[in-house]
């Protein structure tokens, strides 16, 4: 069985974003970069599967991202993964999620994955559309959000749990298939010091736009949306404090949760 | 007078795209120094320490508890002999094992003395000074975590004067036999062997004391007000019988163990910094929020004056660690200049810890926040590993050529 990560690069949830003052995209110098955390997840029920089951025959990681993606893809090496592909072209830059599946599914659709995984969304652009993209142009089964999944003996079908509202969903399918991770399905070890070394041993390809035939066709026709500008939130209205007595201020927070907030 | 905007949102907003970070801190942009494994090996341990050690640390230290559960998880990051690269260890440069103490400390100095005690002066001389089969049964198991070791150097009736020890090995037969006491000894009454120092008729030797040889005892040191994260420990030798095998064959002289204080302290260097940088978050974060004479503390001259003041020793202090970690990789470190980096940066940490401690005001006075308790702490580390006078000493007889201890 072979088995195939998307991650994505993010800046760590701990920074403050600031706009770049031509408002196209965030300061990102001196911000700190990450591993999606959904995206570990997926890597994490990887490297389990291969460790209860004997026959995972390969781990690959693949990112779309700059120069400095590659960080993320060794440290996604050293949880596990036994080989990277490096998606990394000026013209990849711009693409929004469709397109970005559309290259990925033309990078990969013959070579015969027979798991891929995703986390279910992305902390920075929250639209978690890739996996369900990928699994639509590869032709194949999606799973969105699971929070469980196995693999039958035989390693032909999958079952997994999605929650929904006010219940379990339980669903079974057969592979190839792409499943997206919720968070919780299982706890990401760290990478340990020893494996964050031997990952840069690992074998990293690079894939660039003249090594996908025929991807700005591919991305062409599917159309797709472009980020016109970024604006910070607007600032949050400052706080109302009530004064008075206590049997005042009641009377004040109901007349204002009623009028104001509208909530009563 | 109209007032000037000086909101923190509007001064943020402004910071140029120079990449230096005042939240981190990292005014000088040292991590763009680092390369890309340091700064993977940073941000791996900080993560430990933020979800791991943070949470419970607070608590271990009202309770005077070591979090010994941390040990098999620090052994699977592995954090242990992280320089060596035989033995199952990492092999990191000595600037990713700094960083390593640096993030460990952030945490809490009883921690990083763990770690410190178990590779610094534990895995270090069997190592450098071991014969082969020592090395092949204690530093896997080490680097695994599932022994654990401490380092007998100080004596009851001192510690800056190791020379003067008065525990003794005398050779009977083809064993040792070892009679004295060591005391303030990190890790104890949880050590499954101890690095003991003693003098023999040909000087100071180095000897492995298992756990369970008959005459060896050990009890822990309590009412401590420092350190209270880290197990501290008196061992008795009552005519210990300790085979020839254990004695490590290389190290002769006092120069032995004081290479082990080289190791440790060199890791403290950086400790300090770690220290430092967690309480001027704190009193940073608490600085913005608290609101005072009708606007927020930061708004003050004092306090902005005490605030850059512990940058610019935080900021320093960096730059010293990461040139010393330099020096060391490429193999022309002088131990001065580790005497140097320790006095400087456990100093820093202790005053940044003592005015953060201030700045948080009554608040400042609880567990719940660090600063009291790393400043508490610093004044273990500030005594242990040679004390301040002591390295002044050292640096002092490196200017002037005259011994003055
Ligand atoms: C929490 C903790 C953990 C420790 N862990 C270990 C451990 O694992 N292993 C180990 O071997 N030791 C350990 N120590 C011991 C530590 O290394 C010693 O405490 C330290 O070396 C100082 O020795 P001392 O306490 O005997 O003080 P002393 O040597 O008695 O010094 C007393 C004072 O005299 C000053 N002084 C000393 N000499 C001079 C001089 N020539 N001129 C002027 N002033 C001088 C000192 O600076 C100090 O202020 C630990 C200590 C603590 C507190």
């Amino acid at each position: 069985m072979k088995i195939l990560v998307v991650i994505k690069q993010v800046p760590d949830s701990t920074t403050t974003i600031r706009v770049r003052p031509d408002a196209e995209d965030i300061e990102r110098a001196g911000v700190k970069m990450v591993v999606n955390p959904f995206d570990e997840f997926a890597i994490e029920l990887a490297v389990q599967l291969r460790e209860k089951r004997q026959d995972v025959a390969s781990i690959t990681a693949l990112t779309v991202g700059p120069a400095a993606a590659a960080e993320a893809l060794r440290t996604v090496l050293a949880i596990g993964a036994d080989d990277g592909i490096h998606l990394q072209d000026p013209a990849f830059d711009r693409l929004d999620e469709l397109q970005t599946a559309a290259l990925v599914a033309a990078t990969v659709k013959d070579a015969g994955y027979d798991l891929i995984l995703r986390g279910k969304q992305e902390i920075d652009l929250d639209s978690g559309q890739l996996g369900p993209a990928l699994a639509e142009l590869l032709d194949l089964p999606h799973v969105g959000a699971a929070t469980r999944f196995e693999l039958s003996a035989d390693g032909k079908r999958f079952a997994a749990n999605r929650r929904i509202e006010g219940a379990d969903e339980v669903v079974e399918g057969s592979l190839p298939a792409v499943v997206t991770i919720e968070k919780g399905l299982v706890e990401c070890r760290y990478p340990s010091l020893p494996n964050l070394m031997k990952a840069k041993k690992k074998p990293v390809r690079t894939v660039t736009a003249a090594d996908v035939p025929g991807v700005s066709d591919i991305v062409g026709a599917l159309g797709g949306t472009q980020v016109h500008r970024l604006e910070p939130p607007p600032q949050r209205p400052p706080g109302k404090v009530l004064k008075g007595e206590p049997a005042e201020m009641a009377a004040q927070l109901v007349r204002l949760l009623r009028e104001e907030a509208k909530v009563v | 007078m109209p007032k000037l905007d000086s909101s923190p949102e509007r001064a943020s907003q402004q910071a140029p795209g120079l990449g230096h970070d005042l939240a981190s801190p990292d005014f000088y942009a040292v991590r763009a120094l680092l390369t890309e494994e340091e700064r993977q090996v940073q941000e791996t341990v900080g993560r430990f320490v933020d979800e791991r050690v943070l949470p419970i640390i607070a608590e271990c230290f009202e309770r005077e508890r070591f979090p010994r559960e941390l040990v098999p998880e620090m052994a699977r990051l592995g954090l242990f002999g992280a320089t060596f690269s035989d033995y199952g260890c990492a092999g990191l440069s000595n600037v990713a094992y700094g960083l390593i103490m640096q993030e460990l400390e952030r945490g809490d100095s009883g921690v990083r003395s763990f770690a410190s005690v178990q590779s610094g002066l534990c895995m270090f001389p069997i190592h450098r000074y071991g014969s082969d089969e020592q090395k092949r049964r204690w530093l896997p198991a080490m680097a695994r975590g599932e022994k654990i070791g401490c380092f007998g150097l100080t004596e009851p009736d001192g510690g800056s004067d190791p020379g003067a020890m008065k525990t003794t090995a005398r050779k009977t037969g083809g064993d040792w036999v070892l009679s004295g006491a060591k005391m303030w000894i990190t890790n104890g009454t949880i050590a499954d062997i101890a690095i003991v120092w003693a003098m023999t008729d040909a000087g100071v030797r180095g000897f492995l004391v298992e756990r369970g040889m008959p005459g060896y005892t050990t009890r822990d040191i309590h009412h401590k007000f420092s350190l209270r994260a880290s197990i501290t420990s008196e061992l008795f030798f009552d005519n210990v019988r300790v085979p020839e095998a254990n004695r490590l064959p290389l190290a002769e002289g006092l120069g032995a163990p004081l290479s082990c204080l080289t190791q440790a302290r060199y890791g403290i260097a950086w400790g300090g910094v770690g220290a430092a940088i967690a309480c001027y978050r704190e009193a940073l974060a608490f600085a913005r929020q608290r609101v005072l004479f009708g606007e927020p503390l930061i708004h003050k001259q004092a306090i902005q004056v005490r605030l850059a003041d512990m940058l610019r020793r935080i900021t320093t202090g960096q730059l010293l660690a990461l040139q010393l970690g330099r020096l060391k990789d490429a193999g022309t470190m002088h131990h001065a200049q580790v005497s140097l980096a320790k006095w400087n940066n456990v100093r820093l940490g202790l005053d940044v810890a003592r005015d953060a401690r201030d700045l948080l005001g009554a608040g400042g006075i609880s567990v719940e926040c660090c600063p009291i308790r790393h400043m508490l702490n610093l004044e273990s580390v500030i005594t242990y590993e040679g004390t301040e006078t002591i390295h002044q000493l050292i640096v002092g007889r490196e200017i002037t050529g005259v011994s003055a201890f």
